[in-house]
């Protein structure tokens, strides 16, 4: 707070915006890149708590299979692709802060290799801003991403909307539908 | 069950449809004593809102008896509510701000997407108003799932209080006490209110009891004028005025404190912008017919508020930002948040300050909601509100 303006008149202002690096317009990232975010009412470590308990973590990521522990560290991950098909990989976590962050990566051999990482930002009296970065080597390339966005199983509309589904059963005890009864729920959910 | 289903532009239809179940702990299941057509509905009707589906169940204002309670749910059978047509959770960040329309967990993650990439932000969740909104079933039916039934319904005590008199406490009550509210009126105030719909008339009795010492209300059908004159309000008929004209002698060269555009995008009228509008919304080059809100820009006092309840859906051409600019003026607007004025309005009405029967031109059995729906658009000055009531037969409605 100090020395702002001075390094201002000095022409020292910084060269780095406080903007994301996946909202750069020059970046160029060797694999595809996604980021997204929602704030959720709660504390960080109880969020923490929840992605770090894998079983439970599975049965709100609708786009997530399964989840399989391994070890401490290892799990096998089992996600929905285009078209009714599915994609599996181990991962394994490579970074562990605990009530803050998880990072992890993806094993040799895996059906999509990625890597990525979850944070939890205490946002004051917001809560707690969520946010998770994957990166990944999209199947078949640009054409594969635009046929899984096609059929919405694209990562970042799944990340998106499995944040969203996150936030909706921390904050309200459960998950928004529309639909009226189990019929249309099924019909809806499209499996 | 039976429900009033759309099935395209001016094709509603009375359908036999599978009841709705409680799907999630908070839910509780209402079956349906009366319910409304709003003036939103005919947005529906005329097809301006995307992402309407076939076979979606009309009807946001809508009350009832609680026949089925989910495991979180405080309701309890047998009680008689409201239910307001925002789908709030009560829990979330805006929710927290009495922002209730602005309620982040109502819609769907599935269906948030189209309203992020065209509006910036996801909407909010609303009974019966398109899969943009949630894709809800509405309340123009037997039953109703309505979620989140431990924070939004109204469960009205008094059965002596007869339906008639709060159904309206679902919508457009609070949508024209909001509107005047957000026009921020101070006593001795001017005030405009383009529309003498449902909204339009209770925007004019809020502006009063807000303090306004002068409405002026401005429509072409007679008796919605005549309407608006009852509560005290002058009244411009736009067909046989010039309304700019009459609001600057009216107003003495100042302008009005306050104008509200409780008209929205679907502007009658035959001016010039008007007509460009429309041929720019059938060739797919603008969508929204705006005329009500650049003249209400044009009318408003230097310094002035403007206050803007109608819906807007898309773009507008030919908005006068620079008279904004120029006379300083504040716009304020919104899908109303229900909850927030629910139990203060309750009370007005149960007081006998708030009159909120007058508007009822017509009551008619669920299986005549097509008709309805025909009839409240096409002969506005004689069907001012139509309520339904499900249960009664056709003959003895």
């Amino acid at each position: 707070m100090t020395d702002v303006s001075q390094r201002v008149r000095e022409g020292d202002a910084s060269t780095h915006d406080d903007a994301p690096v996946t909202a750069s317009k020059t970046a160029k990232p060797d694999r595809a890149l996604l980021a997204e975010v929602v704030t959720i009412n709660a504390p960080a470590q109880e969020l923490y708590a929840f992605w770090r308990d894998t079983p439970r973590l599975a049965g709100v990521l609708e786009n997530v299979l399964s989840i399989e522990a391994i070890d401490s560290v290892r799990s096998r991950w089992t996600v929905k692709a285009p078209a009714g098909r599915e994609v599996s990989w181990e991962s394994v976590i490579t970074d562990d802060q605990p009530g803050s962050s998880i990072s992890w990566q993806s094993a040799e051999g895996a059906d999509v290799a990625n890597s990525g990482r979850v944070e939890f930002k205490d946002a004051g009296q917001r809560g707690t801003i969520v946010r998770a970065t994957i990166a990944y080597e999209p199947p078949g390339g640009t054409v594969g991403q635009f046929i899984a966005k096609l059929f919405q199983r694209e990562p970042r509309i799944q990340a998106r909307r499995d944040l969203h589904r996150f936030k909706q059963l921390i904050e309200t005890g459960e998950v928004a539908t529309g639909a009226r009864n189990q019929r249309i729920l099924r019909e809806r959910s499209g499996d | 069950m039976k429900a009033i289903a759309w099935h395209g532009k001016h094709d509603v239809r009375y359908d036999t449809v599978d009841d709705p179940e409680i799907l999630n702990p908070r839910d509780a299941i209402i079956r349906v004593t009366s319910t409304a057509i709003c003036g939103s509905d005919l947005h529906l009707y005329d097809g301006y809102i995307p992402t309407m589906q076939k076979g979606d169940i009309l009807g946001h204002e809508f009350m009832g008896e609680v026949v089925e309670t989910g495991p979180k749910s405080t309701l309890k059978t047998g009680q008689r509510v409201v239910v307001p047509f925002t789908i709030s959770c009560g829990k979330c960040y805006h929710c927290s701000k009495h922002q209730y329309s602005g309620c982040e967990n109502g819609n769907p993650a599935d269906n948030q997407d189209i309203s992020r990439e065209g509006m910036g932000l996801p909407m909010g969740a609303a009974f019966g108003y398109s899969h943009m909104t949630g894709g809800y079933s509405g309340g123009q039916a037997e039953y109703v799932r309505v979620p989140f039934s431990d924070f939004g319904p109204l469960v009205i005590p008094d059965d002596s209080i007869e339906d008639d008199k709060v159904l309206f406490l679902t919508d457009i009550l609070p949508t024209g006490w909001m509107a005047a509210e957000n026009a921020q009126i101070e006593p001795g105030d001017t005030v405009a209110v383009w529309g003498c719909g449902p909204v339009g008339l209770f925007a004019v009795q809020s502006a009063f009891l807000m303090g306004a010492e002068r409405v002026i209300a401005i429509d072409h059908f007679p008796r919605r004028l005549e309407m608006a004159r009852q509560f005290g309000a002058e009244t411009v008929n736009f067909e046989e005025s010039k309304v700019a004209e009459a609001l600057w002698d009216m107003t003495g060269g100042i302008g009005p404190d306050a104008t509200i555009d409780c008209v929205g995008l679907e502007a009658h009228g035959a001016f010039a912008d008007n007509v460009i509008d429309q041929i720019k919304v059938s060739t797919f080059l603008g969508t929204d017919r705006a005329h009500v809100i650049r003249q209400a820009i044009m009318a408003t006092r230097k310094g002035g508020r403007v206050s803007m309840p109608g819906v807007y859906a898309g773009f507008v051409d030919k908005f006068p930002l620079g008279a904004f600019m120029e006379k300083g003026l504040t716009l304020k607007t919104g899908q109303t948040h229900v909850q927030q004025y629910l139990r203060p309005l309750y009370t007005a009405i149960a007081e006998g300050k708030i009159d909120s029967t007058f508007l009822i031109s017509h009551r008619m059995a669920l299986e005549e909601g097509p008709t309805g729906y025909q009839k409240f658009h096409d002969e506005q000055d004689k069907y001012t509100k139509i309520v339904l009531k499900p249960g009664t037969s056709a003959k003895a409605a």
